[in-house]
């Protein structure tokens, strides 16, 4: 199947991915012919197939839940692009 | 004979016996490395001084008679997805670039604890997506049997490591292949072990229900050493497995004989089979048939639906996985921007490298509204199925031999402008995780021009110690674990 340039850039939009124009036309003809390959899943009758997952294809384990220590807010803020006080710094997102 | 000519097994007696010293040799690696490096380029990051530390450590530990165990004081190299608290992590990425992680992984507390210490951080695939290490955003590694090569990928770097001797073993992760088939291009022993055997607290995640940790060593006796340092249950990981690791060393000698080995018939009749790595590949079955296994032909049906069901789950679990890197709390912030919305689509596509940015929107594409049923759903279906074949196929066989690649090391450069002939190198390797079974590559021949070709073992669920067992049985009657790359001096 082939994906016109819209649905790329929708695609790119949910993945929050700023492709520039040339990239966009590159991701349109090559996932175009992933698709394409993939598409032969198709053919296999799973009508009567339950999904898998995991790979565990057991429960996971349940452990109590004990107070620790938390992960300290000047080792979390270390490789901060940005920050304020014990705050992560972004643009503003509300005027 | 050198230093970094021995196994871990072998550096570790001599360091218990004291002929050695842990200091010696980290300093033999850190020698190696300098000298053979700026050919093979593994390394991401070397850390002369903090190995010089842990080593000393370890020396005092040996004369205070506290010898943490079979590895302490044997250097290691990790690849470049595992934190390590105060080392960069860059997953091979620009994103990550600058990166220092602010604590261990569960593997890497565990490595300390078995006394080993790490000479640094190995190159990959940018977000251990591809096939060749060429995907790394800093420069692709060099195969040590032929520079002009592919070390494979995505863990490339280790592999390349270890086989050029410049560590002792090392760590990597595979996802569809990325120990196993770098393990097979480089002559070395790479093991995936079971979904859910090894910690991933503290591993940069791609694909987390395929995701595994494993050692990539130089045979199969290391091999089975290091993953007893690391298969260990661990509380910060939902799915570490609660169960205790039996001693693999212990058994490892038992041989073959009696044992049912299957052979799936899909596998050999592949399209682009190289001839050399089948005839290896026959020949290694043969042979494991004269040690006394009997080899019975099975049948796995939906090894041909593997590869598309891969490339579906695989990037619909990146796509939500990476999502995290978005500018705010580490890496890559892109500057100039007016709002957080560009912020995040600039940062990620300075951030990412092509392929990593390809398997995104097809993860995203294939999760999206209206596509969920066809493509994630359906693949998700038929990796049922995938997992179904290997539960009949071990009802009449204790494991399955396979080719580990169905190549040998291909040119730098051949297959990077065409994603669908690279992701073919996975063809023998993905069925393993999408079925969450233990699989280990070992060398198992040379072709004419001189490349390593691999044999794949794949296991039951939990069945790491036969796996390794069968390894062992068919490395002792040969000689391919003492073979080095003809890298010289350098």
């Amino acid at each position: 199947m082939s994906l016109t340039l819209e649905e790329v850039r929708h695609v790119a939009g949910l993945a929050r991915l700023s492709l520039s124009a040339e990239e966009e036309a590159l991701m349109r003809t090559q996932l175009s012919a992933i698709l394409d390959a993939v598409a032969e899943l198709s053919r296999v009758d799973t009508s009567k197939v339950e999904p898998t997952s995991h790979a565990a294809g057991e429960v996971p384990p349940w452990r109590s839940d004990e107070v620790r220590p938390s992960f300290p807010p000047e080792k979390a803020l270390g490789n901060a692009p940005g920050k304020v006080g014990t705050s992560f710094a972004v643009p503003k997102i509300i005027e | 004979m050198e230093l970094t000519e021995l196994s871990m097994l072998a550096l570790g007696e001599k360091l218990g016996s004291g002929e050695a010293s842990s200091v010696e040799a980290v300093r033999a690696s850190l020698d190696r490395i300098e000298r053979l490096d700026g050919k093979v380029k593994a390394f991401l990051h070397v850390d002369r001084a903090g190995a010089l530390v842990q080593a000393e450590a370890a020396d005092r530990r040996r004369k205070d008679g506290r010898r943490a165990g079979p590895l302490d004081g044997v250097p290691v190299g990790l690849k470049d997805l595992f934190l390590t608290e105060g080392l960069p992590t860059t997953a091979g990425s620009r994103i990550l670039e600058g990166f220092i992680a602010p604590y261990d992984g569960t593997v890497v507390k565990l490595l300390r604890a078995a006394g080993t210490p790490i000479l640094g951080k190995l190159n990959m695939d940018e977000f251990a997506m591809g096939s060749s290490t060429e995907n790394s955003a800093y420069f692709p590694t060099r195969n040590p049997w032929n520079l002009e090569t592919s070390p494979g990928g995505s863990s490339g770097g280790s592999a390349a490591a270890v086989a050029a001797r410049m560590v002792y073993g090392a760590l990597g992760t595979d996802t569809g292949g990325s120990i196993r088939q770098p393990a097979a291009l480089t002559g070395t022993v790479g093991l995936k072990p079971t979904y859910g055997r090894v910690s991933r607290f503290g591993v940069v995640a791609f694909a987390s229900s395929l995701d595994q940790v494993g050692p990539m060593t130089r045979n199969v006796r290391d091999c089975a050493a290091l993953l007893q340092a690391i298969a260990v249950p661990d509380p910060c990981d939902s799915t570490s497995a609660p169960l205790k690791a039996p001693d693999y060393l212990a058994e490892i000698e038992a041989g073959v004989k009696g044992m049912r080995l299957g052979l799936p018939r899909e596998y050999l009749e592949l399209p682009g089979m190289d001839a050399e790595v089948r005839a290896a590949v026959e020949g290694a079955t043969r042979a494991l048939e004269r040690l006394g296994a009997t080899l019975v032909p099975v049948s796995l049906p939906h090894t041909r639906y593997a590869l598309a069901t891969y490339y579906l789950v695989a990037p619909a679990e990146a796509s939500s996985n990476l999502a995290r890197y978005d500018g705010v709390r580490y890496g890559l912030r892109a500057g100039d921007v007016k709002n957080l919305l560009a912020m995040y689509g600039r940062t990620r596509d300075q951030g990412f490298g092509l392929e990593v940015k390809r398997r995104i929107m097809l993860g995203t594409y294939a999760l999206s509204a209206g596509y969920y049923d066809a493509y994630y759903l359906k693949a998700q279906k038929v990796r049922t199925l995938i997992k179904q074949d290997f539960v009949e196929a071990f009802r009449s066989v204790d494991a399955v031999l396979a080719p580990t690649s169905p190549t040998p090391a291909f040119r730098i450069g051949e297959k990077v402008s065409d994603p669908l002939a690279m992701y073919l190198n996975d063809v023998f390797t993905l069925p393993c995780n999408l079925a969450g079974l233990p699989g280990l590559s070992l060398p198992c021949g040379f072709t004419r021009a001189g490349l390593p070709i691999g044999l794949q073992i794949l296991g039951r669920p939990w069945d790491e110690a036969r796996v390794l067992r069968i390894a062992r049985a068919f490395e002792r009657e040969h000689d391919f674990d003492r073979r080095s790359p003809p890298l010289g001096a350098g």
